[in-house]
């Protein structure tokens, strides 16, 4: 039977299901690395997360839009793994749900499902347990890597927590407790494999750098924005740490630590939240990078990541309209 | 160097499956129908009446009008009909249809493969054959060719581009006549060159292409003022204002034409149908057609006689098979689709496209990503997206700052959209919708 059609008559083999399959595929290696790290309770949450985000999707799109459900995409399980990642191991799963549905629920399918939402789910997820439930957000288990059903009791500081403390903002109580003091500082070996405490997916920087590697053979995303989001940190920090503004962290432990490379490979870079045109990216992502360097330093969280990129979204649709491209044949001879 | 435009455009799988095989005669099918209107502008004239015989080259329909035509018999025979048949676009057209009888050529033809190469002196004898002969731009819109090779009142030529860029996948049919006619293109350009009154022309080729680039090359040194030049094998780079500014570095501006900065591209299929037109005196009747496809048993590059029916030329490669879902007239993503097998090549026919339901299938159309692919690959430096979000809710108060008259339709936004959005058809509603606004004031 031969068929009528508009042109083209012929398409590119990428549709939105093989793209967020590549990012997922991306995912892949922080997932080994978390199961590693965390072992068992880096399981449980990051399948509660990820059944919790499709779920609320499938419920949403089924019950009270009554259209197709939209799972299909993929997007919802990408959302699953991101909100996971951004939590510690250690998290109670009944926390991971009322994350999910912020997500989900009111960041995505409010706005309109994919596509409409002006603010990264999984980060304003995050965002929201941790206002909500600052003790257990906070609360990162000590790494116990290759030991897969080790207790997560003992648990630990991260690198930029210590600091925070050190400042001398908490009491002499406290640092003991926790263990801040500067002797329990990472090493740059340890933080680049991930043998340090954090939320799941942000503590491996090698498995982060692969997944990144892969997207940009993939064609998923460009070099953009996690370049000029990394650089803008790495060079305001070197700033500080030249006029000993940070005297303990210097510019490659704040590449490595935190959720920085979690959110300039995966976060900053959803194509739904960020700007569209290459010289809006990179606006986007010196503005991120700003907001990072910025929050870590002077403000009393330890860590900036996910408030530079939600404040960063708000901005795309202004940055969206500044960065229109030339149109050929105007504005020039 | 290797030239290419600077913004937008796309690296597409090339399926060249026939740019090895040489240009052979279709042969003549038992009818012709001729469409009356094979150009842009007004249908021609017919002047001839059912009954009268006619020969290969006979006018049968003459220009009306400056932005029209003549349209000539390809083939000698007996007008059996003359009347609407569905047209290419669906749509009813005048078409006169010949029950072909021998093979005789209207007196005057040069037929002989003898390569010319004494340029007429006269220009005014020159234009007057290229307006006789009815050549028009065989690469696109069919725009005809003495419009385009006179320069207006107060513009100046520069350039002539050739344009051999031939970038739509599966197509074939200029890189053979490169390959075959590389001499008569030249002198074609010389031809063209006079009337414009410049000295120089620059054949422009793709880097996909390295036999005609290698032919033409060689040639060319025997020509002075006529150059070589590789491009990029990107799409669209055979568009017309992503080829002038590859070469020249110029853009056209918005609404002009090309011969305000100086430009005139012409395609090497109307470059050959000029050395025909002035050198042999023979009407643009016949051109080269590739028939390929993923679903084609074979591919072939067809000299094919303008009216023969499509049917005519696929069973000549082995037929339709089970797999073939969509026949196309021209390239995949600019070219028409037809179920009608009947369907005359044309003057503009540069292929005709068996594809598979794999490599047509329309995949549903899902909510938009906002990847910015459409804005990274449209050479035109549009917002596609945006320009179909708002014709969707029927919005088109932004037609204007959007800039959607300035849609070349090259396909690449909606062929590469992950969501399946059918942003060309949008573009071509927004288009239109422009257009009604700037008549209306
Ligand atoms: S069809 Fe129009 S909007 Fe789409 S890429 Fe081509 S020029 Fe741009
Ligand atoms: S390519 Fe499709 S999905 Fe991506 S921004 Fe354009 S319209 Fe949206």
């Amino acid at each position: 039977m031969l068929k009528i059609s508009s042109a083209p008559h012929i398409f590119s083999p990428v549709n939105t299901r093989t793209l967020m399959g590549n990012v997922i595929i991306a995912l892949i290696p922080a997932i080994l690395a978390a199961l590693l790290i965390f072992g068992f309770s880096a399981l449980k949450v990051l399948l509660t997360s990820i059944a919790a985000c499709v779920a609320c999707e499938y419920l949403i799109c089924r019950y009270l839009l009554k259209i197709p459900p939209t799972t299909g995409d993929y997007s919802a399980v990408i959302t699953g793994i991101l909100l996971g990642f951004n939590l510690p191991a250690s998290i109670p799963l009944w926390m991971i749900l009322i994350g999910a549905f912020v997500a989900i629920g009111i960041t995505k399918m409010a706005y309109g499902g994919l596509g409409k939402n002006l603010f990264n789910p999984a980060l304003v997820g995050r965002v929201f347990l941790f206002v909500s439930f600052p003790q257990q957000m906070t609360t990162w288990p000590l790494p116990h890597p290759g030991d897969f059903f080790a207790p997560d009791v003992q648990t630990g500081a991260t690198a930029l927590g210590i600091l925070k403390h050190l400042d001398g903002n908490s009491s002499s109580e406290a640092l003991t407790k926790y263990s801040y003091s500067i002797d329990n500082m990472p090493n740059y070996l340890d933080m680049f494999l991930g043998n340090v405490g954090g939320s799941l997916g942000e503590v491996s920087a090698v498995a982060l750098i692969l997944g990144l590697f892969y997207m940009l053979y993939k064609k998923v995303i460009t070099w953009h924005i996690p370049f000029y989001y990394l650089s803008t940190v790495f060079i305001l920090t070197s700033i500080m740490w030249f006029y000993k503004e940070t005297p303990d962290l210097d510019p490659v432990a704040h590449l490595l630590s935190g959720g920085l490379l979690l959110g300039a490979i995966f976060m900053a870079t959803d194509y739904v939240t960020t700007p569209m045109t290459t010289k809006g990216k990179i606006l986007f992502a010196i503005g991120c990078g700003i907001l990072t360097v910025i929050i870590r330093i002077f403000s009393a969280y330890p860590e900036g990541v996910s408030f530079a990129i939600l404040i960063m979204n708000a901005f795309v649709p202004l940055i969206d309209r500044w960065c229109i491209p030339r149109v050929y044949g105007t504005g020039r001879k | 160097m290797t030239k290419t435009f600077p913004i937008g455009g796309l690296h597409p799988q090339k399926h060249k499956l026939a740019s090895e095989l040489a240009i052979i005669d279709a042969g003549l099918p038992e009818y012709v129908s001729i469409p009356v209107k094979q150009h842009s502008g007004a249908p021609a004239k017919i002047v001839v009446a059912k009954g009268e015989k006619v020969k290969a080259g006979t006018l049968l329909a003459a220009a009306d009008g400056i932005v029209s035509a003549p349209i000539h018999s390809s083939v000698s025979g007996e007008i059996v009909n003359i009347g609407l048949q569905e047209g290419l676009f669906g749509y009813d057209e005048e078409q006169i249809t010949i029950k072909v009888e021998g093979n005789e050529y209207a007196q005057g033809i040069d037929t002989s493969d003898k390569i010319i190469t004494e340029i007429p002196d006269d220009t005014e004898e020159i234009m007057q054959r290229i307006r006789n002969a009815g050549v028009v731009g065989m690469g696109g819109a069919g725009y005809p060719t003495p419009i385009k090779t006179t320069v207006p009142e107060g513009k100046k030529a520069e350039y002539l581009i050739v344009n051999g860029i031939e970038c739509e996948p599966y197509l074939c049919a200029d890189d053979r006549l490169m390959q075959e006619k590389a001499e008569e293109i030249i002198i074609g350009a010389k031809i063209i060159n006079k009337l414009l009154g410049i000295q120089k022309a620059i054949i422009a080729i793709d880097e996909n292409k390295p036999q005609a680039i290698e032919i033409m090359s060689r040639l060319t040194k025997r020509y002075i003022g006529v150059n070589v030049r590789t491009c990029k094998s990107k799409y669209p780079q055979g568009s017309e204002k992503q080829l002038i500014t590859a070469i020249t570095g110029r853009e056209v501006p918005a609404a002009k034409r090309p011969i305000d900065i100086g430009c005139i591209v012409q395609n090497v299929g109307t470059v050959f149908a000029v050395y025909e037109a002035v050198m042999k005196k023979k009407p643009l009747f016949e051109r080269i057609v590739t028939v390929s496809g993923d679903t084609a048993e074979k591919s072939a590059n067809f000299r094919v006689r303008v009216g023969t029916p499509a049917e005519f030329l696929i069973n000549k490669i082995g037929g339709m098979t089970d797999k073939t879902a969509e026949i196309i007239f021209g390239g995949p993503f600019m070219g028409t689709a037809t179920v009608n097998l009947n369907t005359p090549v044309t003057k503009l026919t540069s292929g005709i496209l068996l594809l598979s339901k794999k490599s047509t299938a329309k995949e549903p159309e899902t909510a938009c990503i906002r990847c910015g692919k459409c804005v990274d690959v449209c050479p035109q430096g549009l917002l596609p997206f945006e320009i179909a979000r708002r014709a969707r809710n029927n919005d088109f108060s932004q037609l204007m700052q959007l800039h959607a008259r300035d849609c070349i339709e090259c396909g690449s936004c909606a062929y590469t959209c992950p969501a399946r959005i059918p942003l060309l058809d949008y573009c071509k509603i927004s288009k239109a919708e422009a257009k009604k606004i700037l008549k209306k004031q």
